[in-house]
């Protein structure tokens, strides 16, 4: 197999996994940031109905990232994971409570605000481990010969604590754009209100971490800044994604912000990926080098180039089965 | 005191594994149950189909939601804690788990929303399919997890190249020699499970008088299904166990607390090993019974623990002692699907007590018989993880220290009993409330409240409002 670089084919599979991981989940881990400020009871049955039908085929894309990892670039499943310990157990935690407050909090009764929490917290907790795992990728890791060795909280900095926090903003605001697409009547008008603050906070904080990340690692400086390429279209995009959540929201259009956001994710998704490449494990390694055996490559793609359209086609089916507004009380079992 | 992760993190991996292990059990054989009865429902219109289905799917969604957020931790585990283990085995391992997630997890997560929220939505036909896809993806999911435990057993396909494992024949690595006796015992032990549970429930159900007809119907159901497959995991069992005879002889040898290779080997009914000194005591033997079972000779030659030293050897007693749990049960359901029969020659299964109140018990069993067996399997290869390739200790991450290991195990365990507190919890209350708030269900009978005397038999505070679907009520 000579003919194709299985690795870089590897590499964009793995790339549009995380993406499509960051948008489905994103926005029903943002319904869960804004849960404990939505306006009463009735407001957060709705906003969980919205995304309950989903949420489960939206997190097994994480499940598909962290086994893709293992089998196309397993030195980044054995470096992250031990490199990121703590903060994965927080990120799973966060996910397990979130994910039974789904089918807990539509029994109880007294104890539902305990769910409420549940959801809430462990939505948060989940999404800020997600954000500081991607800083900690940008700052990079202490290897030696293939294994990490650095300390248990090497990845718990300053600036990871601020992409944590870009993270948390970023999901909310995919989630409220969400609402506004999926609810009416006073829930949608809330939601339009937080629209913009949330927009502030995501414009402010993704401009400290890319003012600050060519300073975290020179390499990443010399791609932006060692001469004018063309990646700083990128940049440009994500201002008029931005300028379009602000445009869509002033005239009340329903769909629009949700689209917009999801294009300013993706830009600022690739402005990562182009300062970062070819490396997936920084400083040391490159996507080749972290690659698993071809003949694994070969195996899983020849499948994957089956199967995944299916899955595509019939996850878009099931949105489209639950598609238009959702009202409180509705349609559960 | 130093702090051992590798003990620690054995534990861990033991702790979370087994908590995952009884949700997906329970769910592959309750999705069968509940694709059937869509089936039924579909073909016959019969509310009481329709009834039941929208009961045991309440149950079914609160399983499943444990058994997703159980397993998430569970494919993370293998890089946090296993590290060199996951980089050596990555080449097959990845792709294999990979296909689980694309061949499985995604169709499980897809069609269960429109199963649980889609009734409405989609036509019965469609929802029936949906019933089917879930039922079809957790089959596709054991599939490919156990192809995965089982090359780990008796790893095949293979060859160790500069420290990684590198598939030379994917179809002997996937369908490895232990695989399809695994996987064939593992279905049996999912329809058992499904299959006593819901006929515990009903039993319970019918000693209390509540929806007679559907509850009998459910547990005559229930009860054809057990007198087929109960006889039949004794079969796969004891094929199960040939295999590991030949492929993991010391296993066996612990299986069975047979420390000296020898011929005429007894079976022993009980026995206390002691692993220090190489021996049993106080032994209850049945004669050459072990050397028959093993060998089908009279006087057949069985292998002993003290072929291989001393560190290479499993923890005897917890082999041998689960061993004998999952094989009392195997044998005790047996027993149970026959007086089913034999009740049922003057129809009098649904109105004997006794056997309802057996049957009601019988409904933990399962569970308890996929743990120990889960033990015999996993502690029985100890010290290897791929056997006799690599062992626990060069699995192990070589960054993880102590104290790590400690805050996770901890936080694991705090985690995972709350969630299943509640879940027992919330599980309780589906189950008391019963099926008389299902769907194809009259308003009236809904809103009735529930007998007085049946809430003493409800070991928590339950508030008397006696309807479930507290997504309608507002909030507090
Ligand atoms: C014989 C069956 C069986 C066994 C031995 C295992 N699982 Fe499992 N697993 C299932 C059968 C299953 C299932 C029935 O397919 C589940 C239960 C609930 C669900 O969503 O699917 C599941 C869920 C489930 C999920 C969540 C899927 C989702 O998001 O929908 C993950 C990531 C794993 N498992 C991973 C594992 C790992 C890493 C295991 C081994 C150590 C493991 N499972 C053992
Ligand atoms: C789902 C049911 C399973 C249960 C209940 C189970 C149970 C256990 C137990 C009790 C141990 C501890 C053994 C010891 O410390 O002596 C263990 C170890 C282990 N098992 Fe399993 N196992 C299951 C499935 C699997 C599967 C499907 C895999 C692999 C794909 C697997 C991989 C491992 C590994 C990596 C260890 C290493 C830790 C150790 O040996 O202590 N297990 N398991
Ligand atoms: C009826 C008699 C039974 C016999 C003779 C039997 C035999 C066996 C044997 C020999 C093993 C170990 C195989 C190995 O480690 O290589 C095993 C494992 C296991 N058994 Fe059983 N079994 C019986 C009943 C049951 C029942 C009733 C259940 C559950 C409902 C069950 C669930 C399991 C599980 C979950 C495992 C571990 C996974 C595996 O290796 O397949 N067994 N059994």
């Amino acid at each position: 197999m000579e003919m194709f670089d299985l690795a870089l084919i590897w590499a964009f599979i793995i790339g549009f996994g995380i993406i499509m991981y960051v948008l489905m989940d994103g926005f029903d881990l943002g319904v869960g940031i804004l849960f404990p400020f939505a306006p009463n009871e009735e407001a957060r049955d709705t906003m969980m109905n919205s995304v309950a039908p989903v949420w489960d085929g939206n997190e097994t894309w994480l499940v598909l990232g962290g086994a893709g990892l293992l089998a196309a670039f397993p030195l980044v499943y054995t470096i992250f994971l031990p490199a990121l310990y703590i903060g994965v157990f927080l990120l799973l935690a966060g996910l397990i409570f979130r994910g039974v407050a789904f089918e807990f909090r539509f029994k109880a009764r007294t104890s539902r605000y305990l769910w409420n929490w549940a959801f809430a917290g462990g939505s948060t907790v989940a999404s800020f481990a997600q954000g500081a795992v991607v800083g900690a990728y940008i700052q990079g890791f202490e290897t030696a010969n293939g294994v990490y060795v650095g300390g248990a909280l090497d990845w718990l900095t300053p600036f990871t604590v601020l992409t944590g926090l870009g993270m948390l903003a970023g999901y909310a605001l995919l989630g409220s754009t969400w609402l506004i697409m999926k609810t009416e009547g006073h829930l949608q008008a809330w939601a339009y209100r937080i629209t913009l603050p949330l927009l502030a906070a995501v414009l402010v904080i993704f401009g400290i971490i890319s003012v600050w990340t060519p300073f975290v690692d020179d390499m990443v400086r010399e791609r932006w800044f060692s001469n004018l390429s063309i990646i700083w279209v990128l940049p440009v995009l994500t201002l008029i994604c931005a300028f379009q959540i602000y445009r869509a929201v002033r005239n009340r259009f329903e769909g629009m912000p949700f689209v917009a956001t999801m294009g300013l994710f993706i830009t600022t998704y690739l402005g990562l990926v182009v300062s970062r490449w070819p490396y997936v494990v920084p400083p040391d390694y490159t996507l080749w080098e972290a690659a698993a055996a071809p003949e694994s490559h070969l195996f899983l793609l020849l499948g994957l180039l089956f199967v995944i359209p299916i899955v595509l086609t019939y996850t878009a089916w099931t949105y489209w089965v639950f598609r238009g507004k959702v009202r409180a009380g509705e349609g559960y079992h | 005191m130093e702090l051992d992760p590798l003990i620690l993190s054995r534990i861990q991996f033991a702790f979370v594994v087994s908590f995952h292990a009884i949700f997906p059990v329970f769910t592959i054989g309750l999705a069968s149950y509940i694709a059937v009865l869509e089936g039924l429902s579909f073909k016959t219109r019969d509310p009481v189909w329709t009834k039941l289905s929208g009961f045991w799917t309440k149950v079914f969604a609160v399983v499943f939601g444990m058994g997703v957020v159980s397993g998430i931790v569970m494919s993370f585990q293998f890089g946090t804690n296993w590290s060199n283990f996951a980089q050596a085995s990555a080449n097959f391992l990845g792709p294999i788990l990979s296909y689980e997630v694309v061949t499985a997890f995604f169709l499980e997560a897809a069609f269960l929303g429109v199963l649980l929220f889609g009734r409405d939505k989609v036509p019965a036909g469609v929802h029936l399919f949906a019933a089917v896809m879930v039922a079809t993806g957790t089959f596709i999911s054991s599939f490919w997890i156990l192809s995965a435990n089982s090359w780990m057993q008796t790893p095949a396909g293979v060859e160790l190249r500069d420290g990684m494992f590198h598939v030379t024949s994917w179809s002997e690595a996937i369908f490895n020699p232990s695989f399809p006796y695994r996987f064939m015992h593992m279905a049996l032990a999912s329809f058992l499970t499904g299959g006593f549970v819901v006929a515990g429930v009903s039993a319970w159900y019918l000693l209390r008088g509540r929806e007679v007809e559907a509850n009998r119907k459910a547990l005559s159901m229930c009860l054809w299904l057990l007198l087929f497959i109960a006889p039949a995991q004794l079969f796969v069992g004891d094929l199960h166990g040939l295999s590991t005879l030949e492929h993991q002889p010391t296993k066996v040898a612990a299986m069975e607390g047979n420390w000296e290779t020898s011929r005429n080997v007894p079976l022993l009914l009980f026995a206390i090993p002691d692993q220090e000194n190489q021996t049993n005591h106080l032994e209850i033997p049945i004669p050459n019974l072990a050397s028959l079972i093993l060998t089908h000779e009279w006087d057949g030659e069985v292998p002993g623990i003290t072929e291989v030293p001393v560190e290479e050897q499993p923890p005897v007693a917890i082999v041998f002692w689960s061993f004998r749990v999952m094989v009392g049960i195997g044998v005790l359901m047996i027993l149970f699907a026959l007086t089913g029969l034999v009740l049922r020659r003057n129809g009098r299964y649904w109105q004997a007590p006794w056997f309802l109140q057996g049957l009601r018990f019988m409904s933990v069993a399962p569970f308890l018989a996929v743990l120990t067996g889960w033990f015999v399997t996993e502690t029985g290869r100890a010290p290897w993880l791929v056997y006799g390739i690599m062992d626990q200790a060069e699995a192990l991450t070589p960054s993880l220290t102590g104290a790590m290991a400690l805050f996770t195990l901890i936080g694991y365990i705090v985690v995972y009993a709350l969630v299943f507190t509640a879940g027992l919890y919330y599980l309780m209350r589906v189950l008391y409330v019963g099926l008389e708030d299902t769907y194809g269900e009259d308003e009236h009978e809904a809103e009735r409240p529930m007998r007085p005397f049946s809430a003493t038999h409800v070991p928590f505070e339950i508030d008397q409002a006696g309807h479930g679907d507290s997504a309608k009520q507002g909030g507090h």
